[in-house]
C-alpha cells in the first residue's frame, strides 16, 4: 500500500468516526435544551430529572466529538498538504470561521453549563445549553461549506502562476447550493440520530417498567425528534439530490449504477449479479424513481456513467472518472433504506405506545433498542456515498485525490499515525459505549438530588454540585 | 500596516493566548500525582480548570484554522514537514480531552488512576512537543522547492528544539502550579506555592538558556526586547509566589509566556518557516499567504468576533473565580447502577 491508499484509510476512518459522535451532539444538545426549558417553564422535576440524565448522557458523547474533531482539523495539513496549498485559499477560511465563530461558543458554554447549575440565574443557566445546541449547528454549517467547495467549486478562480484556486467570492462559498441543502440534510439526520438513541434508552426502561414518569415524556419528544428528522431528511434528501445531479452528474449516475444514459430511469431497491450492477438482475425495482429523484420527472432524462466518462475524457484529457460503483451503490441504498427503518421504528413505537399504552411482547423492546444502530449506519454510508461517488476527485472537476498527498510524507509514517489512531479510537469506542451504557441504564437522579444542585446558592460550605 | 503583517501578528497573538490559557490546564495536569496527595485532592485541582479547559483549547483549534486560511503554505509545510510531532500532541489531548470528562464516571480507584495517568501524559508530552514546534519552526528546517520538508524525524530532536520542550514543559508546570496556588484554599495553595517556587527556579536555568540561545541566533532588537521582558517576568513570578501573592505571580507567568511566545515570533519575522538550505525555498508572511481578498475577509471576522470571544471567555472566569476548597468536593459521589 503506498501513502496514497494510507492517507485515504486514515481520513476514512477518522472522519466516520468522528461523525458518529457529530449527530448526538447537535441533536442531543437540542433534546436537553427543550427539556431544560419544559422544566423552567412547568417546573415540574421530572423534566429537571430528565434534563439531568440526558444531559449526562450528552456529555459522554460530546467529550469523544470534541477530541476527535481536532484530527480533522489537522489531518489536512499533515497528510494532504498538496490540497492544502491548493485550496487554503478559499477552503481555510470557513474552517477559521467554525471555529472562531461557532466551536469558541460550544465550547465555553458547554464549561459554563456544566458547572454552572449552582452559579447562575436559571434563565441565564438555560441560555448557555441554548448556545450550546446553537453553537453545534453553526459548526455543522461552516463544515459543510468548506465540503460544498470539494463538490462543487464555486467563487474562486484558478490562479496558473500560483498553482491554486482563489477566492474572489466568499459569499458564494457560503451559499453553495451543495451547502444550502446539504446543510438542512445532516440536522435533520442529526434529529432523527438523537431522536432514535433518546427512544432506544428510554425503551430500555419502558421495557424495565422504571421511572416512566421521567422517560415517557422524553420518549415522545425522541419520537417527534425522529419522525421530524425524518421527514425532514427525505425532503432535503431529494433536494441535495437535484443539486447533485445538476452540480456532479456521474455521483447520480452512480448511485444507481446507471451506465447507459435513460430516460424514466427505474430506481432498483435490490440488486442480484455483480456487484458493480453492470450485469445485475433487479429484484425490486421502482420505475421512473431515479429519474424523479434526479430531475423532479418521472420521465427524465438521466445520464449514464458510460456517456459522462466520455464527455469527462473530452473535458478533462484521458482517463477513469468512474468512481468505483459497488460501493456508491450499496452505500446511496444502506443510506435511505436505514434512515426509513429508523422512521418506520418510531412510527411503530409511537403507535404502540398511545395514550400510556406498553407493549407487551417480549422482543419489542430489545428490537426497538437495537435498532438504535440505524441512524449511525445511515449516517455513515450517506457520508461515504458523498465522498466516494466524487473520486477520483478531491475537488470535483478541479483536483484529483492522487495529485493531493502530502509528497514528503513516507508510508511508514503515514501507517504509524493510522495504527495509532485506529488503535486509541478503538480503545476509546469500548470505553465510550460502556459509559453510555451504564449511565443509560443506572436511569434518572431521585428528585432530591436533581433538585439539590439546581439552583444558585450563596452558602460558601455547601459541596460543589457538579464536580469532575 | 499590510494585511500579511496583521495576520502574522494574529496567528502569533492565537498561539501566545493558547499557550497562555492551556498552559496553566497542562501545569495543573502534570502536576496531578505530585500535588494531589488523596482523591479529593486530586478532585478539587482538575475542577479547577473544569469549566474552562475546552474553552482554551479552542484557541488552537482557531490557530490552525486561521493558519490554514491566511498562510495555507505555512499550515501545509509544518503539518506534514512535523508530522510525527502533530500526531503525538494529537493522541495526548486525545486522551487528556477525554480522561476530563470521564474520570469521574467510574467507581473503582484503578479506573481513576488509569485516567490521571492519560491526564499527565496528555498534559506534559503536548507541552514538551509545543516547546519542540516552535523552536524548530525559529531555528528553521530544510526545504525543498515546493516548501516540503526534506528533513527526516530525528531532524527535528536538535538541541535547541529539546531545550525549547524542556523551557516550556517547566514553564506551563509553574504557571500551573502558581495557578494552582492561587485557586485553591488551604494545605493544597499551600504545597501549591511550595512547589510553583522549585519549579520556578527550576524553570530560570532552561528558560534563560533557550531564550539567550534564540536571541543570538536568531534575534533582533525587538526580540531582545521581550526576552529581557520575559526573563524578568518570570523572576518576579518567582518572588510573587515566594510572598504567597498567588494571583500575582500567575499574572506574572501569564506574562512571562506571553512575551517569550512574542520574543520567538519576533525573530521569526518576517520568516514564517525558514528554510535551513537554500533560503529561496524558505517560507516568509509573503510568501506563504493567501490573497488579499481572503486575508481581508478574515481580518473583519477577526475584528467583529475576537471581541465577543473574549468577552464571553472573560466572563467565564469570573463566574468561576472562587476558590476551589477540597472541603466543597462532595466526599462520595453520585452511586450510579
Amino acid at each position: 500500500m503506498d501513502v496514497l491508499d494510507l492517507a485515504r484509510i486514515q481520513f476514512g476512518v477518522t472522519t466516520v468516526y468522528h461523525f458518529l459522535f457529530v449527530p448526538v451532539t447537535i441533536g442531543l444538545s437540542l433534546v436537553v435544551a427543550i427539556l431544560q426549558t419544559m422544566w423552567r417553564s412547568t417546573g415540574k422535576t421530572v423534566y429537571l430529572r430528565a434534563t439531568k440524565f440526558w444531559g449526562k448522557l450528552f456529555l459522554i458523547n460530546i467529550a469523544m466529538g470534541v477530541v476527535t474533531g481536532i484530527v480533522q482539523e489537522f489531518q489536512f495539513g499533515m497528510n494532504w498538504s498538496a490540497y492544502s496549498r491548493f485550496v487554503g485559499d478559499v477552503f481555510g477560511a470557513p474552517l477559521a470561521f467554525e471555529a472562531l465563530v461557532a466551536f469558541f461558543l460550544e465550547s465555553t458554554f458547554i464549561g459554563i453549563w456544566i458547572f454552572g447549575w449552582d452559579r447562575l440565574r436559571p434563565g441565564l443557566h438555560l441560555a448557555c445549553i441554548w448556545l450550546v445546541a446553537f453553537g453545534t449547528v453553526a459548526s455543522a454549517y461552516f463544515i459543510l461549506a468548506a465540503n460544498a467547495f470539494m463538490q462543487n467549486p464555486v467563487g474562486y478562480q484558478l490562479n496558473e502562476t500560483a498553482g491554486r484556486a482563489e477566492l474572489t467570492d466568499f459569499g458564494a462559498v457560503l451559499t453553495n447550493p451543495v451547502a444550502l441543502a446539504a446543510f438542512p440534510h445532516t440536522v435533520f439526520a442529526s434529529w432523527l440520530t438523537a431522536g432514535v438513541v433518546v427512544v432506544a434508552v428510554s425503551g430500555y426502561h419502558f421495557m424495565h417498567r422504571r421511572d416512566l414518569d421521567v422517560h415517557r415524556p422524553a420518549m415522545r419528544l425522541g419520537v417527534l425528534t425522529t419522525l421530524i428528522g425524518g421527514l425532514g431528511l427525505v425532503l432535503s434528501g431529494d433536494s441535495l439530490g437535484k443539486v447533485m445531479t445538476a452540480t456532479q452528474p456521474m455521483k447520480m449516475a452512480a448511485a444507481e449504477a446507471l451506465y447507459q444514459t435513460t430516460y424514466s430511469a427505474p430506481f432498483s431497491v435490490l440488486t442480484i449479479g455483480s456487484l458493480d450492477g453492470r450485469h445485475g438482475t433487479p429484484i425490486i425495482e421502482i420505475p421512473g424513481l431515479l429519474s424523479f429523484l434526479a430531475t423532479g420527472s418521472f420521465s427524465g432524462r438521466v445520464e449514464g456513467i458510460n456517456d459522462l466518462n466520455a464527455q469527462y475524457n473530452d473535458l478533462f484529457g484521458p482517463g477513469d472518472y468512474i468512481p468505483y460503483i459497488p460501493l456508491t451503490y450499496w452505500t446511496f441504498r444502506a443510506m435511505i433504506g436505514f434512515g426509513l427503518l429508523a422512521m418506520a421504528m418510531a412510527v411503530i413505537v409511537w403507535w404502540s405506545t398511545r395514550r400510556g399504552r406498553l407493549p407487551a411482547h417480549r422482543l419489542f423492546w430489545p428490537v426497538v433498542m437495537w435498532m438504535a444502530l440505524t441512524p449511525f449506519l445511515a449516517n455513515s454510508s450517506g457520508w461515504i456515498f458523498t465522498e466516494m461517488g466524487r473520486q477520483p476527485w478531491v475537488v470535483f472537476s478541479l483536483y484529483q485525490t492522487s495529485e493531493a498527498v502530502s509528497p514528503r510524507v513516507g508510508a511508514a509514517t503515514v501507517l504509524t499515525s493510522l495504527i495509532g489512531f485506529t488503535l486509541v479510537y478503538l480503545i476509546l469506542a469500548v470505553i465510550a459505549l460502556k459509559l453510555f451504557f451504564k449511565y443509560a441504564k443506572a436511569g434518572p437522579p431521585a428528585e432530591e438530588t436533581a433538585l439539590a444542585s439546581s439552583s444558585p446558592s450563596d452558602d460558601p460550605d455547601k459541596p460543589m454540585a457538579f464536580a469532575y | 500596516m499590510e494585511l500579511t503583517t496583521i495576520w502574522f501578528i494574529a496567528i502569533a497573538v492565537l498561539f501566545t493566548g493558547y499557550f497562555v490559557l492551556e498552559g496553566f490546564d497542562f501545569g495543573v495536569g502534570m502536576l496531578l500525582p505530585v500535588l494531589g496527595r488523596e482523591e479529593r485532592e486530586r478532585r478539587a485541582m482538575i475542577n479547577t480548570i473544569g469549566p474552562v479547559w475546552d474553552g482554551n483549547e479552542v484557541w488552537l483549534i482557531t490557530a490552525g484554522g486561521a493558519m490554514f486560511a491566511a498562510f495555507p503554505h505555512w499550515y501545509a509545510s509544518l503539518f506534514s514537514g512535523f508530522y510525527l510531532l502533530f500526531f503525538l500532541i494529537l493522541l495526548g489531548l486525545i486522551v487528556r480531552g477525554v480522561a476530563f470528562e470521564y474520570r469521574g464516571k467510574g467507581d473503582t480507584a484503578r479506573w481513576r488512576r488509569r485516567w490521571d495517568a492519560c491526564l499527565v501524559a496528555g498534559s506534559a508530552l503536548p507541552a514538551f512537543l509545543w516547546g519542540m514546534v516552535v523552536a524548530n519552526i525559529v531555528r528553521g528546517v530544510p526545504l525543498d522547492a515546493n516548501f516540503d520538508y526534506t528533513g527526516s524525524f530525528w531532524g527535528l530532536l536538535n538541541g535547541y528544539a529539546l531545550l525549547g520542550g524542556l523551557t516550556m514543559l517547566l514553564l506551563f508546570a509553574t504557571h500551573g502550579a502558581y495557578f494552582l496556588h492561587l485557586r485553591t484554599t488551604g494545605d493544597l495553595s499551600a504545597r501549591a506555592r511550595a512547589i510553583g517556587l522549585r519549579l520556578g527556579a527550576a524553570t530560570a536555568v532552561p528558560a534563560l538558556a533557550f531564550l539567550v540561545w534564540t536571541q543570538a541566533a536568531h534575534g533582533n532588537g525587538a526580540s531582545l526586547v521581550l526576552v529581557v521582558g520575559a526573563v524578568l517576568a518570570l523572576v518576579a513570578g518567582l518572588a510573587l509566589d515566594f510572598k504567597g501573592r498567588g494571583g500575582w505571580a500567575f499574572a506574572a507567568t501569564a506574562l512571562t509566556i506571553a512575551l517569550a511566545s512574542a520574543a520567538l515570533f519576533c525573530a521569526l519575522w518576517p520568516d514564517v518557516l525558514p528554510s535551513t538550505g537554500d533560503p529561496a525555498n524558505g517560507l516568509t508572511a509573503q510568501n506563504a499567504a493567501a490573497t488579499e481578498k481572503t486575508l481581508g475577509i478574515m481580518t473583519w471576522a477577526a475584528v467583529v468576533f475576537l471581541p465577543i470571544v473574549l468577552l464571553y471567555q472573560g466572563w467565564t472566569y469570573w463566574v468561576f473565580r472562587k476558590r476551589v476548597s477540597v472541603d466543597r468536593i462532595p466526599e462520595e459521589r453520585i452511586p450510579v447502577a
